[in-house]
């Protein structure tokens, strides 16, 4: 219960945004382009992280299948931004050991001839600590 | 006049033409792009963590080599743009992130967000100005019906970027207009190509391009331009139009194409 | 030496719960010029008001400290109780111990501490008072109207009715407002016009009515009772007294590609015009900035044509002067601009709609002579979708943060009637909350679903994407089913955030009547004083208090009006006698004080004085007591420390702040 407390708190921190501004409008789920691959949807994002059910959002696919495109967040109108919940839940996986969704040895069968160097950096970045 | 330059890591391998165009496009257009040395990678995307403060620093070096010349900093690589320009905005606007970027690099003078970013279009637009770009174009490409691609990072957020309308930008409109050719515009010129997800998740990120692509067809464009590599790859993986750099039909509308393919080789 | 009184109140909890009350009465006695104090559960009850009196009676009392809630609750309760006592009312001060202490602190100790350096405080001024009288002002019984929408011409109907002479300004051609661009009314359906006209003819006729149209309020001076105000009567360019009405110069004029403002821009006009048809007065005006006449000299048709000869292309803008006792302000709203909200292609394409445009669009005499229809290709549409809260409820910087209150109910009725007239037509409206508090609404509301088949969507609208073929592809959410829905639609309908009238913000500063940050005027009280500004004899109506139907601003007009007829019944009123004194010894007549003056009411004089003996004349300043206003802005401006202010002396002030510092 602490630790669930704490995790909340963290996902604050991290985020730096506010989920309590949320006023279930859903703009945010219909302007994302990843809505169909998300299991847990971005306009859930805030109601999950306030009900302290931080264990479902980390194991949700939703924290791989966000683009960190921000539509959600240009279009929110309660400046909640869903990217950056959803990133804090994702931070709080790959900043534990062993928890990256990309592995080093996945990476050679990935590559292809045109493939630029800023996709490897940009994935990196997203999915590994 | 002098421009402080970041060309980013895909700018000096696979996306060597992109910033080759562009320097024999200044060249013509009476600026020069001064390569800041020792660039290190901005690393794709901005870290959203308030609580990251290492991954930014390779920004706030560039920023502070721009600040020590007294030059605005001009990016190419939509990304490297992106991250720049926000981490620039939390120097500027986050008092403790700025506090502990300048407490690791040792500045002697605290760098607090002075330098100005612009993305090369921003330069064409604000400084050069359309209308004079127009005047300087010796091989107007008439005719052309050519989609803007802004995909997202030149646009959002909005408040941060300053680059433009987010939902109806005209910036690479007018630029398609001041080389002498047709703008076409189409809803999805600024949504996501799918950027990093085509890593690992190349089936989602091509159904992504498509709807752009057939958007784009859809209204008439006979071709794309972007200014980002990243975009460039994941559209030219669905291929059912051609895509090209933005700097490219530049250097060709000011007749310095093949001087800048020469540079490339 | 005074003598006084300091009665703490407990407020039932509201104070009690948070502040010692008992100490702070205790300590209070220990102050000088005390020699009572005491402590009641409820002071502004009879019991507790009877108390005071008692206590000014039997202790001799000559000044009493309240220690209560805010003064603009019971200040004038314990001065009246006072007087009764035989006290003058301005030996009362209160010490606001609960706003400013008990509600607003949770630690004890330490709000007591501050209550009780509030009373001392309090008490320190006291000890400076002296009595004051008010003086009379006369009242000018005439009112002026500023807006000739549905909320003015209530207001201005039912004072008229009670037998005052009442002006309207308006500064579009005719009266009417937005209620005259609408279609049907909820939740009736009554055609707007039908309710609407027979209100516009009735103050036009009316014989204590006068209609300023095309005028605006260029300057207002004075106070509550006695406004003067300037009215700029815009050059019309056409003989009032002469013309028909006839509109033959309309159908003539050459210029027709004004947009007219009337059909929201969707179709244009001639240069000389009536905004609509039963525009009241039923005379047009040329648009100088269209007019061919105006713009190259050239043309004069109208003035050929016109056999009233009524076209005056001299006429100049003419000032009209007059006085007032009461200011009601119904200036109304327009829809925000839509600029940023890209995402649903409101410039991208002509088929994405605001609500009030779709009014026109539904309204026989609009752009489309009623046929719903794309304005794009004039095609029928198979498919409307409405988008709820666009730019309402927003906490960004594009929108507003308020709910505009109307947008669920008009939003019902355009799909309902949609529906009812174009059966064919599906109608999916994507909203938030469906919001219907009112009499007959929800009822309303469940109708356009469960009889018209309305397809309510619970979620919002994220992208509208322009196809090529002229359709739009709406990508939504729908949040009950968690599943997003991209569907193409032939129109679009945007419920545009509604704001206050954008010129009330000049109006609010000549009046000086306060306004939020949103521009909306603010009430004198929320609760009890909801059509009142808190600047005495300015009166709130309609939706520049804050976003109303029409039910609702009829009601707010009328209750404008029985406060402004309260106010014009009377032959006099009683002045605040709070004003500025000038010490004639120190003032040097640089006239500092009467440049800062907001009101006028200072004045400079030659006069003998009696320095020590030595007899000279000088210039020095007069206030005049009924003019001033009690602003303090000439105490402070005043270089030689000759200006006062009665009731709030430098030294009563000086006095406070050496109490609450020591």
């Amino acid at each position: 219960m602490n630790n669930m407390k704490n995790q909340v708190q963290l996902i604050k921190e991290i985020s730096g945004s506010n989920p309590y501004k949320c006023m279930k409008c859903g703009k945010c789920s219909a302007a994302c382009p990843s809505f169909n691959e998300m299991d847990i949807k971005p306009h859930q994002f805030a109601s999950y992280i306030m009900n302290g059910e931080i264990e479902a959002l980390a194991t949700s696919k939703s924290l791989w299948k966000c683009l960190s495109c921000f539509a959600c967040l240009e279009r929110c109108p309660r400046d909640v931004e869903p990217a950056k919940l959803i990133d804090a839940a994702r931070q709080l996986v790959v900043r534990q050991k062993g928890q990256d969704y990309l592995k080093a040895d996945e990476i050679p069968a990935l590559l292809d001839e045109e493939l630029p160097q800023q996709l490897l950096v940009s994935a990196f970045r997203r999915y590994r600590r | 006049m002098k421009y402080s330059y970041y060309p980013g890591c895909t700018l000096r391998t696979k996306a060597r033409d992109l910033d080759a165009y562009a320097k024999a496009s200044a060249k013509a257009l009476g600026f020069t792009l001064e390569e800041i040395e020792d660039w290190q990678c901005c690393g794709g995307v901005y870290p959203l963590g308030t609580d990251e403060i290492a991954t930014k620093l390779s920004s706030v070096r560039a920023l502070c080599a721009a600040r020590e010349k007294e030059q605005d900093l001009v990016t190419l690589c939509s990304a490297c743009h992106h991250v720049i320009k926000r981490v620039n905005h939390d120097m500027k606007h986050n008092a403790d992130m700025c506090k502990r970027a300048n407490n690791y690099m040792e500045n002697e003078v605290p760098y607090t967000g002075e330098t100005t970013v612009l993305h090369f279009l921003e330069v064409l637009r604000d400084r050069v100005g359309f209308d004079v770009l127009k005047e300087k174009v010796t091989n107007p490409l008439t005719g052309k019906k050519i989609g803007a691609y802004y995909g997202c990072l030149l646009l959002r957020p909005g408040k941060v970027l300053g680059f433009d309308d987010p939902e109806n930008p005209t910036i690479i409109e007018d630029f398609i207009r001041a080389i002498g050719a047709e703008p076409v515009v189409y809803p999805y010129r600024n949504e996501c190509c799918g950027g990093y997800i085509s890593l690992k998740e190349k089936e989602q990120a091509k159904s992504m391009c498509d709807t752009v692509l057939e958007s784009a067809a859809g209204f008439g464009a006979e071709m794309l331009i972007t200014a980002c590599p990243l975009c460039m790859y994941n559209l030219n993986k669905s291929g059912t139009l051609p895509v090209h750099y933005f700097t490219e039909l530049l250097a060709e509308a000011l007749g310095v194409k093949e001087e800048a393919e020469k540079a490339c080789e | 030496m005074q003598r006084i009184g300091v009665f703490v109140c407990h407020c039932g909890s509201n104070i009690a719960a948070t502040v010692d009350v008992k100490k702070v009465a205790e300590m209070a006695l220990k102050e000088p010029g005390v020699v009572h104090a005491d402590d009641y559960p409820y002071m502004c009850s009879e019991a507790g008001q009877a108390l005071i009196a008692e206590a000014i009676r039997e202790k001799k009392l000559t000044g009493i400290v309240v220690c209560s809630c805010s003064p603009r609750m019971h200040e004038a309760t314990f001065r009246k109780a006072a007087e009764r006592a035989g006290i003058n009312p301005y030996m009362v001060e209160i010490a606001n111990i609960r706003e400013h202490c008990s509600w607003i602190h949770k630690d004890m100790e330490v709000a007591t501490e501050k209550a009780v350096i509030l009373a001392r405080a309090a008490i320190a001024k006291v000890n400076l008072n002296a009595p004051l009288q008010p003086g009379e002002s006369l009242v000018t019984k005439r009112a002026l109207v500023i807006g000739g929408g549905i909320a003015g011409i209530q207001t201005a109907l039912d004072i008229a009715e009670a037998g005052y002479e009442v002006d309207i300004v308006e500064k579009t051609p005719s009266i009417g407002g937005r209620m005259s661009q609408l279609d049907k009314t909820f939740p009736t359906l009554d055609c707007s016009a039908c309710i609407l006209t027979p209100k516009m003819v009735e103050a036009a006729a009316h014989e204590k009515i006068t209609i300023h149209t095309y005028s605006e309020v260029e300057k207002v001076s004075g106070f509550v009772g006695d406004f003067t105000v300037d009215i700029r009567k815009k050059a019309r360019s056409i003989d009032m007294t002469k013309c028909t009405g006839c509109g033959l110069c309309q159908e003539k004029c050459p210029s027709k590609k004004a947009l007219s403002e009337f059909n929201r821009g969707l179709s244009t006009r001639s240069a000389i015009y009536t905004p609509f048809a039963q525009a009241i007065p039923n005379v047009p005006v040329i648009d100088r900035e269209s007019c061919i006449k105006f713009k190259t000299g050239k043309c004069g048709l109208c003035e050929k044509i016109c056999q009233a000869g009524a076209i005056d292309y001299s006429q100049q803008d003419e000032i009209v002067t007059q006085k007032y006792g009461a200011i009601v302000v119904a200036t109304g709203f327009d829809t925000i601009k839509l600029d940023r909200y890209d995402e649903f292609a409101y410039n991208q394409s002509k088929d994405v709609i605001t609500s009030l445009e779709l009014e026109r669009i539904m309204n026989a005499a609009g752009p489309t002579k009623g046929h719903l229809e794309r304005l794009s290709d004039g095609k029928h549409p198979k498919h409307i979708v409405f988008v709820q809260c666009v730019g309402s409820r927003c906490s960004d910087d594009r929108g507003k943060s308020y709910c505009s209150k109307i947008c669920c109910m008009y939003t019902a009725k355009h799909a309902m009637l949609i529906r009812d007239k174009y059966p064919d037509v599906d109608v999916t409206v994507f909203y938030i909350d469906v919001r219907t508090p009112g009499k007959n609404f929800d009822e309303f509301y469940r109708r356009a679903v469960e009889e018209y088949g309305v397809n309510y969507v619970k979620g919002q609208v994220g992208k509208v994407a322009p196809q090529p073929d002229g359709q739009l592809l709406v990508q939504a959410v729908d949040m009950l089913d968690n599943k997003q829905i991209k569907t193409y639609a032939d129109m679009v309908v945007l419920a545009t955030a509604i704001e206050p009238e954008p010129s009330v913000r000049k109006i609010a500063t000549m009046v000086t009547a306060s306004i939020d940050t949103n521009n909306f005027l603010t009430e004198g009280h929320a609760k009890l004083r909801p059509v009142e500004s808190p600047t005495a004899g300015i009166f709130l109506s309609g939706v520049c208090q804050g976003p109303k139907d029409i039910p609702e601003t009829v009601a707010q007009a009328g209750a404008a009006a029985v406060k402004a007829i309260g106010l014009l019944a009377k032959d006099k009123l009683m002045t605040n006698p709070c004003t500025a004194k000038s010490d004639e010894l120190l003032c040097n007549g640089c006239s500092a004080c009467a440049n800062v003056c907001p009101y006028g009411a200072i004045t400079y004089e030659d006069k003998e004085i009696n320095d020590h003996g030595i007899r000279e004349t000088r210039r020095v300043a007069v206030v005049n007591n009924a003019l001033c206003q009690g602003c303090g802005a000439c105490t402070v401006t005043c270089p030689s420390g000759a200006m006062d202010l009665q009731g709030f002396s430098n030294r009563q002030i000086i006095a406070e702040v050496d109490a609450i510092c020591r």
